[in-house]
């Protein structure tokens, strides 16, 4: 009934309610950020990928699964270790290196016992919580969204997840911040009833991750500085990545297509011409 | 199909099988067609349509050779399709982006025959059976939304099948018999999926009943007079046949730049994010090609009276051969029913863009929503709705019924053959014209 309530609250838009928490969710306009990926010919910059994932694997995954992304994914065409060397992306010596790290649950299929057998290549990212309850019971209650497609599942991806990233702000005198919650002028939120100060209500949202990417959390291994918008900057072109995997090759692909109906076509309208060079019409 | 075979078996086969199963006379008959030659590109649609619904079915079978219709594995199965079938991004983002080109050319192929009067005497039938393809396209296209499962898909579900509890007495039950359950879950998600699979060969099958319907008339034109001798006509192929080709190799084009580089622009976001039916979406809105209807289900503050409106706006195009009076078919000599057609396209387009945005939202920035009329301000979105409901009736009834009464039409041409004597913006009858490039 409450569902059905809401289905037609949303269908007729009457309900007041729902009128004043629409009006009031806010967040600041995302940073003005471009990638080497964008635009109909943009190609993903392999070791970004590389640097992209780095960030992921040593910060984002503790708590974010990518329960969509296989290990190897990682070293595919167009993927982030990806040598032409190795076409079968489970020879490739790099994914081999980061499988070695990983156990899945497995049964044992001679006793039928619960064990952990050693990762390869074709298994799914290992999520790092066993269930949503425990992921929700380590993060105080916040369920840490899954990244295998969150630059897709958010307008304007690219741009919104770079400005969570770095947009992390002290909360201006005035405001008060729930426990376990953060600022964050570029998450949506309505902080009507957390605002004290005087002056217009701030723009923005609280979020239950902390600030993250700090100088030289992660080192990376081509020597490119570690500052925190070069960190974001990388993860979400990672992010991009496994959010469509095979984007450089639509692209590519369409570059082709393009040419050839271009072509087709004005074939076709030579042949009308000709065809139709007789009939006074 | 009407008496003018020009077809005669050559060889002994071929006389064997035309007095058994005559099917090619059947297909030589439809190639020879005798056309109107002064079609111009607006009928290329007609083709278009064809190869789209094509696509749709080629590209959907075998997407429904990887998708799986379960409420927990659907979703992860699109992505399968995405990332790890062969091509899969590409069959999908064609399936896809083709409901959106689709519509996009039947609603220019509609126009087209509002513009030039396609759907009166003796077209009614053809005009009939359009409008049930359009209505089952609508329909397959809403079932194929849901199959992703996404949050769009689930909650655009609920909200339309939800309408349907609008209904007196029945609604309720006619909702939950529906579902298959007593909310949009995996019942109702497999029975869209069967049903998605079935209505594109229900469609193929009144496509065949359309092109009959269209073959015993043959084909309107631009000046909208009859046909009067064989020098009004060229056979179909390969003079159309080639002119629908050019056609459609344009509109590919177009397709093709959505697929490859643009393939989620007229998507949602929000349909990336597993369905869950604990979190509602702040903004539910259907796909570009129902947004007009949307608006004006939410203009009508009445559940049930939002609900007939809504019908009403498709169901009145049905009677649309029987409402207009006009003895004169082609707009080309009505500039005053001309004027009224464009400002529908804008009731239209304006209706489009009302449902898009929430009802509160003001249409005319910076002066706010103005003095409130009964539930909301003047200028949000609603009244807009309002406005644009009451003008796409004011058009389909009495516009067209009573119009006719008080226009002056502009003299319409002897034949096809003579329609520059009368043609306003016409070079000299005998010159070597391009009608086409007038369009």
């Amino acid at each position: 009934m409450l569902r059905k309530a809401f289905a037609i609250a949303a269908i007729l838009g009457f309900a007041a309610a729902a009128q004043a928490s629409v009006a009031a969710t806010t967040q600041a306009t995302p940073k003005d950020v471009h990638w080497s990926f964008e635009g109909p010919f943009g190609r993903f910059d392999q070791e970004q990928l590389q640097r992209g994932y780095k960030v992921y694997h040593d910060v984002c995954s503790s708590c974010h699964a990518m329960h969509l992304m296989s290990y190897r994914n990682l070293g595919q065409p167009g993927g982030p270790f990806y040598d032409p060397k190795y076409p079968n992306p489970n020879d490739n010596p790099y994914v081999k290196a980061i499988v070695k790290d990983y156990k899945v649950a497995d049964i044992d299929s001679d006793t039928g016992d619960v064990i952990k057998r050693p990762a390869t290549a074709a298994d799914a990212f290992v999520s790092p919580f066993a269930n949503e309850a425990a992921a929700r019971a380590s993060n105080g209650g916040a369920l840490p969204p899954d990244l295998s497609l969150i630059i897709k599942a958010r307008e304007d991806g690219t741009r919104y997840v770079y400005s969570i990233l770095t947009g992390y702000k002290a909360a201006p005198a005035g405001m008060t911040v729930p426990a376990n919650r953060y600022y964050d002028p570029y998450m949506p939120g309505d902080m009507t009833a957390f605002w004290h100060g005087g002056g217009p209500v701030p723009v923005g949202g609280f979020i239950a991750m902390p600030q993250q990417l700090t100088p030289n959390r992660v080192t990376f291994d081509d020597g490119v500085a570690a500052t925190p918008e070069q960190e974001a900057k990388d993860v979400v072109a990672f992010l991009a990545w496994a959010s469509e995997p095979h984007q450089s090759e639509r692209k590519q692909l369409g570059f082709a297509v393009m040419i050839y109906l271009v072509v087709f076509t004005g074939l076709l309208y030579a042949s009308y011409r000709r065809i139709w060079r007789k009939v006074a019409h | 199909m009407s008496g003018h075979s020009t077809y005669e078996p050559k060889t002994g086969i071929e006389r064997w099988l035309d007095t058994r199963l005559p099917i090619i006379r059947f297909s030589v008959d439809l190639l020879d067609f005798p056309t109107p030659k002064n079609l111009n590109y607006w009928w290329t649609f007609g083709g278009i349509l064809a190869v789209c619904l094509v696509t749709q079915i080629v590209t959907g079978v075998i997407l429904a050779m990887h998708y799986v219709p379960n409420a927990t594995l659907a979703f992860d199965s699109v992505e399968h399709i995405m990332r790890d079938v062969n091509y899969g991004w590409l069959i999908r983002y064609i399936h896809a982006n083709g409901a959106s080109m689709m519509f996009l050319a039947v609603y220019i192929h509609m126009f087209r025959g509002l513009y030039y009067g396609s759907y009166k005497a003796p077209r009614e039938v053809l005009w009939l059976l359009g409008m049930i393809i359009y209505l089952l396209m609508v329909i397959t296209a809403f079932f194929g939304y849901v199959l992703p499962w996404g949050q769009m898909s689930f909650w655009g579900a609920t909200v339309i099948t939800n309408i349907l509890g609008a209904v007196p007495v029945i609604g309720p039950s006619i909702t939950t018999w529906l579902w298959g359950g007593f909310a949009v879950d995996d019942p109702t998600l497999n029975r869209f999926f069967s049903l998605h699979y079935l209505l594109p060969f229900v469609i193929a099958g009144v496509v065949v009943l359309h092109i009959w319907a269209l073959h015993v008339p043959g084909n309107n034109n631009p000046t909208g007079v009859n046909v009067k001798s064989e020098a009004d006509t060229v056979p179909f192929h390969p003079y159309y046949t080639v002119k629908d080709g050019f056609g459609i190799g344009v509109f590919l084009i177009l397709f093709a730049a959505f697929v490859f580089y643009n393939p989620d622009g007229m998507g949602h976001a929000e349909n990336f994010t597993p369905a869950n039916p604990l979190v509602t979406p702040q903004h539910i809105v259907p796909e570009w090609y129902l947004l007009p209807y949307y608006a004006m289900l939410r203009a009508v503050p009445n559940k049930l009276l939002g609900v007939l409106t809504m019908f009403g706006a498709i169901g009145v195009l049905f009677v649309l051969p029987w409402l207009d009076r006009s003895k004169v078919r082609s707009m080309r000599y009505r500039p005053t029913a001309r004027i009224f057609l464009g400002l529908f396209l804008i009731v239209c387009l304006i209706l489009g863009w009302c449902g898009a945005h929430e009802p509160d939202a003001t249409v005319i920035p910076g002066v706010g929503a103005g003095f409130v009329l009964g539930d909301y301000g003047i200028n949000t979105d609603v009244w807009l709705s309002r406005f644009g409901a009451v003008c796409y009736f004011l058009y389909l009834i009495p516009v067209m019924l009573f119009l006719p009464l008080f226009e002056t039409p502009l003299p319409v041409p002897e034949s096809i053959s003579t329609p520059v004597l009368s043609h306003p913006a016409s070079v000299p009858a005998g010159a070597t014209a391009a009608p086409e490039k007038k369009g």
